[in-house]
């Protein structure tokens, strides 16, 4: 029943402030996103410590065999803690802005919240696909009503381009799920592994194509990732993180989850291509971010380069690629989520993300500079940071997969260092700039994300185990179906 | 708790109370809890050096990370050879700290100063206690991170930025090639511990041990600035002094020195790894001396002489002597450290000056700094019986038996060595003072805080050698014996050198006749390095340091910048995109001119649905016909 | 006596269907090229008389009287659709004063 209530709440809360918009949506929004991390915490550990599965199921609509199923193991495990962590410090960005008030803004933000938790907690691959399309309404909204320059073209952009991809999963999905044996068919996970696991290798192949189509739009690969940069610089901040942060881990949940269980065949087949096409991705990625002026944009393309290594390590099926890829994720929404807000903070005081005009802000904030400094390194994967065992293990498996793939993805830990360090000495070294001689020191709920968020960066490279060892189970039953 | 892990987490204390702090912690008590933390590591390095018992001993800390197969716990070992780097590290380290509080005392970022030097005192610690190869690493890239950190200290200054930026980033390309070895060492070994790899190479197993020694090197070469990836260190001289004391000649940049001895028992199985590291070795130490020649700038000086002289660390490691190399990493870092101290405690009196063109005269003004100074100067330069005399004698003594080519090119690099350290020496020390009158107002001697740890790290440079003197002049080998468990068995064995041969007297000749030429050039005849405007011909190539850094940038960094905005204008925007929108496009114009149909002509409706009733009839008929 | 399906038959079915099917190509035609509403009106007529002149031959030569009871209904059909139909004429006249139905494209844009 918790199970239930994780997913309810968030929606639950989030419809009642679209609807009465409350005058202290703020507190609101941010009590109820902590009390949600608080039963998600509780629930997890409550998971681990339960000899069986922890679901809910109730038919959904039966005469399809479809199931309202919810589920936790140590992968979605990974995922939940993910979204329910960020939102909270997602909301507490909106501080001392014209945006805390808004109840409609932070309802939009925790309708999407529930859709994303429902898309990983689903055990039914229809109730998934539900959620995971169902997300895209709230942000479409987001980008749409307070995005910035130009943002009618390119959310529409956005919202097509995903939905395309969808679809090619909806009909892979449905191939798979008619082949079910019974009377009637099922969409549940296991159903669905067993029987693609006796498909001819023809099948498997176009299936694989088809789901990957979809998660690769919305991760988003090389070369389907030209609505990202836009959509990141133009989305409001949170926008941004909610789409950084969390969405784009569908995409990556959904390869772990459905990819690779299912059509082990099909990656073999096709996996070195698509392993390739991402480490092209990690280069291309990184490349350009080296001379990107906005900051913001040159943090999609990192985040874009980080992707590219996860779906590169998910793909050579081996434990430590498929932990590696689920650890990266918890570390890059981290991550991202601190340098994205770091970014608002700095465009908010001074009105521009542009590298060239700021500079010196280290002299006006200490704070400031600590926080983009440590969450930095750990998204160049410095040791001690967690964003280092993601990439470790990431790399480790691209390696060991190929030697000659595996050193070229090994480049992304210089360009990384290259771009990120190039950013940080534009935005806060140097001299100050016309506009940033005036910088104010952060605010007290700006230290209240900033240096909890940084101090995970830390953490989460010092005691990986913890995490690590939650997930160690389900990759283990997952690596079953591999073989 | 066993104390050998309070090492390492003292500074790392440090760090944490400085870093947190900062802003409001006073500078007298900064300086006091940044210093404190290296002091007790030194304490209780040397009660583990007194109570070691000879066996290696193995401190577990955490399982790190647990993946399927792989398993990298983290632990610290404490064997001979980390005993010795704690007692360096922490030992210069003390002394680089105090020197500190007083050299920085008027810099507004004093807390955070030593907080960056505790962190990077921790980094160092973990890097050589560390128990296999991920614990290396992780203090490798936390180093490099530290020496990121003080290179760029005062930020403001951009050039100092990039200096900073382009130490981590060529640091990294080497540290790509380390991590490429620990991939190679867990696929064919399926564990980084050192003990586990080495009983794993002694019994037999590993096929690819060259191609591991090779990755590993290439870290090496990032780290302690060999060729290609050395032109990071001279620009690393932007930072605060002290740093380029501790990090960038005594301790850090010997890292890569450090690894080869630890994994000797890798290295020693691909000769013709140690042969490559050999030459490279000698290639920078000749390439350092030379550019060191002509510079102006005394830490320039320093920073290219320390590229030469890891260069011979190297060719010794190429030789396999091991003890030499160790012997003269810990020289080393006594009269580097010295000289770069003392070179600090110049800059010091004239005001942030450190073009030695504008300085000379300085002997009496600053007494304590001279002497010390010119003691660092002989150790370096190879006259016995100082220290460097006995380390570097010992590489060129296991060099000759190793390959005359490379002995007889590094003795000419030692004299190029002798001549600029003397030529330094006497043009900012002797001769007439050049600098402007404010400069003569203010220059006065060093606060004890400096000049203290001068005359300790003197006296180091002078009786250093004495720690593995040959048994042939009556030593006892100290250092050999006591690194010689961890060593391939043979190595540490004495060279029997006779005192009349030419293996004995050509390094001395090295040492003494560069030193009287540049007594002769600048010492009696005053003459004073020429303005840059009229340096000409070869001194002008070597002056500009070969156009190396403009050769990288011509052939790494353009062709980088240039891809970026060809992929980001070019690829992004007009190849894909493009494509993405055309196909959004086509849909949108094919929509656009389907629309035009449904005009609201109702006699085209009728028309179409006319048509199409007969296209279906004739469909339909013909089914039935055939 | 020769009843009525055997005069009919007197005439080959060919001939019928050839007719019938004249008569609907004319109606087809006037409704596509007359923009007059009641001549389209009466060609629509036309084809309407065109299918029941071939219900009816059909269904005497097979004496099958569904044929017939068809014509019925439609000829019903056809004159219910005529009293609307000139109805809804009539009130488009009054509207817009013709009844072109070139110009009937109100519900276009």
């Amino acid at each position: 029943m918790y199970l239930l209530f994780v997913l309810l709440f968030p929606l639950l809360l989030g419809s009642f402030l679209l609807i009465a918009k409350p005058a202290k949506a703020f507190s609101l929004a941010l009590g109820g996103s902590i009390v949600e991390l608080i039963v998600a915490v509780l629930l997890l550990c409550q998971a681990k410590e339960a000899t069986g599965v922890t679901e809910f199921i109730q038919p959904w609509i039966p005469e399809a065999g479809l199931k309202f199923a919810l589920f936790i193991d140590g992968i979605n495990g990974v995922l939940i803690l993910l979204s329910t962590l960020l939102v909270p410090f997602i909301i507490g960005t909106t501080s001392n802005s014209e945006k805390s008030a808004d109840a409609r803004y932070l309802g939009l933000i925790l309708t999407m919240q529930a859709a994303m938790l429902g898309a990983f907690m689903a055990k039914d691959a229809f109730l998934f696909y539900f959620f995971f399309e169902a997300s895209l309404l709230p942000i479409y909204f987001i980008i749409n009503l307070y995005g910035g320059e130009n943002r009618n073209p390119i959310s529409f952009k956005f919202f097509v381009y995903t939905l395309f991809g969808s679809l090619f999963l909806l009909i892979g999905l449905i191939y798979v799920y008619l082949r079910t044996p019974g009377e009637i068919p099922s969409a549940d996970f296991e159903t669905l592994y067993q029987t693609a696991s006796i498909l001819s290798i023809k099948e498997q192949s176009l299936l694989f194509l088809a789901f990957f189509v979809a998660f690769a739009i919305k991760m988003p690969m090389f070369p389907f990732h030209t609505w990202q940069p836009d959509t990141y610089t133009v989305a409001p901040a949170q926008g941004t993180m909610m789409l950084s942060g969390i969405m784009l881990k569908m995409g990556t949940y959904g390869v772990i989850r459905m990819i690779v269980p299912m059509f082990p065949v099909g990656i073999a087949n096709w996996g070195g291509i698509v392993i390739i096409l991402s480490v092209v991705g990690v280069l291309y990625g990184s490349i350009i971010a080296i001379q990107q002026k906005d900051m913001k944009r040159l943090l999609a393309y990192s985040s874009f380069a980080h992707v590219g290594l996860m779906s590169a390590g998910m793909l050579t099926l081996s434990p430590e690629g498929i932990q590696g890829a689920l650890y990266q994720m918890l570390s890059h929404g981290i991550n991202i989520v601190g340098l994205f807000f770091i970014v608002e903070v700095i465009e908010r005081r001074t009105k521009t993300r542009e590298l060239a005009q700021l500079g010196g802000i280290t002299q006006s904030s200490y704070f400031l500079t600590v926080g983009l400094i440590v969450l930095s390194l750990g998204s160049v994967a410095l040791p001690l940071t967690n964003g280092f065992v993601g990439e470790f293990l990431l790399l480790k498996s691209v390696f060991d997969y190929d030697i000659t793939i595996g050193i070229i993805a090994g480049i992304t830990i210089i360009l990384g260092a290259v771009y990120t360090l190039r950013m940080i000495q534009k935005s806060i070294f140097g001299n100050a700039s016309k506009v940033t001689s005036n910088f104010e020191d952060l605010t007290i709920c700006e230290k209240l994300v900033i240096i909890p968020l940084s101090i995970l960066v830390i953490v989460g490279g010092i005691v990986p185990s913890v995490i690590l060892n939650y997930s160690q189970p389900a990759v283990d039953l997952l690596s079953k179906w591999i073989k | 708790m066993s104390s050998a892990l309070l090492i390492p987490l003292l500074p790392f204390i440090g760090f944490l109370i400085n870093g947190l702090a900062f802003p409001k912690l006073p500078k007298q008590i900064a300086g006091v809890i940044g210093s404190i933390p290296p002091l007790a590591a030194f304490a209780l390095s040397l009660q583990l050096f007194f109570n070691f018992d000879g066996n290696a001993q193995l401190i577990p800390i955490a399982d790190w990370i647990q993946v399927g197969e792989l398993s990298i716990p983290l632990a610290l070992q404490i064997d001979q050879l980390s005993i010795m780097m704690l007692l360096i590290i922490t030992g210069v380290g003390t002394l680089i700290h105090l020197y500190s509080s007083a050299y920085m005392s008027h810099d507004a970022g004093f807390g955070k100063f030593f907080a960056f030097l505790n962190l990077f005192v921790f980094f160092m610690l973990i890097l050589v206690m560390g128990s296999g190869f991920v614990t290396l690493f992780i203090g490798w890239e936390g180093v490099g991170l530290c020496s990121y950190l003080l290179i760029g200290f005062w930020n403001q200054k951009n050039s100092y930025g990039d200096a900073a930026r382009k130490a981590f980033i060529m640091n990294r390309i080497g540290d790509l090639g380390f991590l490429i070895g620990i991939f190679l060492i867990f696929q064919e070994f399926g564990t980084a511990s050192y003990q586990e790899v080495f009983e794993a190479i002694k019994a037999g197993s590993g096929t690819n041990v060259g191609l591991i020694a090779f990755c590993l090197f290439i870290g090496a070469m990032g780290k302690s600035a060999q060729i290609p990836l050395f032109t990071w260190l001279p620009d690393a001289m932007a930072g605060p002094t002290p740093v380029s004391a501790l990090i960038h000649a005594a301790t850090m940049v010997t890292a890569g020195i450090y690894m080869v001895i630890r994994a000797n028992t890798l290295f020693e199985l691909s000769p013709e790894v140690l042969h490559f590291i050999g030459w490279i070795g000698l290639a920078t130490a000749i390439l350092g001396a030379a550019i060191g020649l002509f510079q102006n700038d005394i830490k320039k000086v320093l920073a290219y002489s320390t590229v030469s002289q890891l260069g011979y660390m190297f060719m010794g490691l190429g030789a396999s002597a091991y003890t030499a190399s160790f012997f003269h990493v810990m020289t080393h870092a006594f009269f580097k450290a010295l000289l770069f101290l003392g070179a600090g405690s110049v800059i010091h009196a004239m005001s942030d000056e450190q073009d030695i063109r504008k300085m000379g005269g300085l002997k009496s003004k600053l007494p304590i700094t001279y002497i010390t100074f010119l003691l660092g100067t002989i150790a370096i330069a190879g006259i016995p019986p100082f220290a460097g005399f006995f380390s570097k004698d010992e590489i060129l003594a296991h060099l000759y038996h190793h390959d005359m080519i490379m002995w007889s090119l590094a003795i000419v690099g030692s004299a190029l060595t002798s001549f600029y350290m003397f030529r330094v020496f006497l043009v900012t020390f002797h001769g007439d003072f050049r600098g402007t009158e404010h400069q003569a107002d203010h220059l006065h001697e060093s606060p004890i805080a400096m000049t203290l740890p001068l005359i300790i790290l003197a006296v180091l440079s002078v009786i250093g050698g004495f720690i593995n003197l040959p048994a042939f002049v009556g030593g006892n080998e100290f250092l050999a014996h006591w690194l010689s468990p961890i060593l391939p068995e043979g190595s540490a064995e004495a060279l029997e050198v006779h005192v009349a041969s030419l293996e004995f007297l050509a390094p001395l000749a090295a040492a003494f006749i560069p030193a009287i030429i540049a007594i002769q050039i600048y010492g009696s005849k005053k003459s004073v390095p020429v303005a840059d405007a009229e340096i000409s011909g070869v001194q002008k190539i070597i002056y500009d340091k070969f156009y190396i850094d403009e050769a990288y940038n011509f052939l790494f960094v353009k062709p980088v910048n240039f891809l970026s905005s060809f992929f980001y204008q070019f690829v992004d925007f007009l190849v894909i995109d493009l494509l993405v929108e055309t196909v959004g496009k086509i849909v949108k114009s094919s929509s656009n001119e389907i629309r035009k149909i449904q005009a609201g002509t109702i006699g085209f409706y009728v028309f179409m649905m006319v048509v199409s009733i007969a296209i279906i009839l004739a469909w339909t008929l013909k089914s039935w016909m055939f | 006596m020769q009843s009525i399906p055997d005069i009919i038959r007197t005439i080959p079915l060919t001939h019928y269907v050839l007719l019938s099917s004249a008569l609907f190509c004319i109606g087809v035609l006037g409704v596509l090229t007359r923009r007059n509403a009641i001549i389209v009106f009466m060609a629509i007529e036309l084809m309407l008389n065109a299918v029941n002149l071939l219900l009816a031959a059909f269904s005497s030569y097979f004496s099958d009287p569904a044929g017939q009871i068809f014509v019925f209904f439609i000829m019903a059909v056809a004159a219910a659709e005529v009293a609307v139909g000139l109805a809804i004429i009539v009130m488009i006249y009054r509207n817009i004063q013709t009844i072109d139905i070139g110009l009937l494209n109100k519900l276009k844009n």
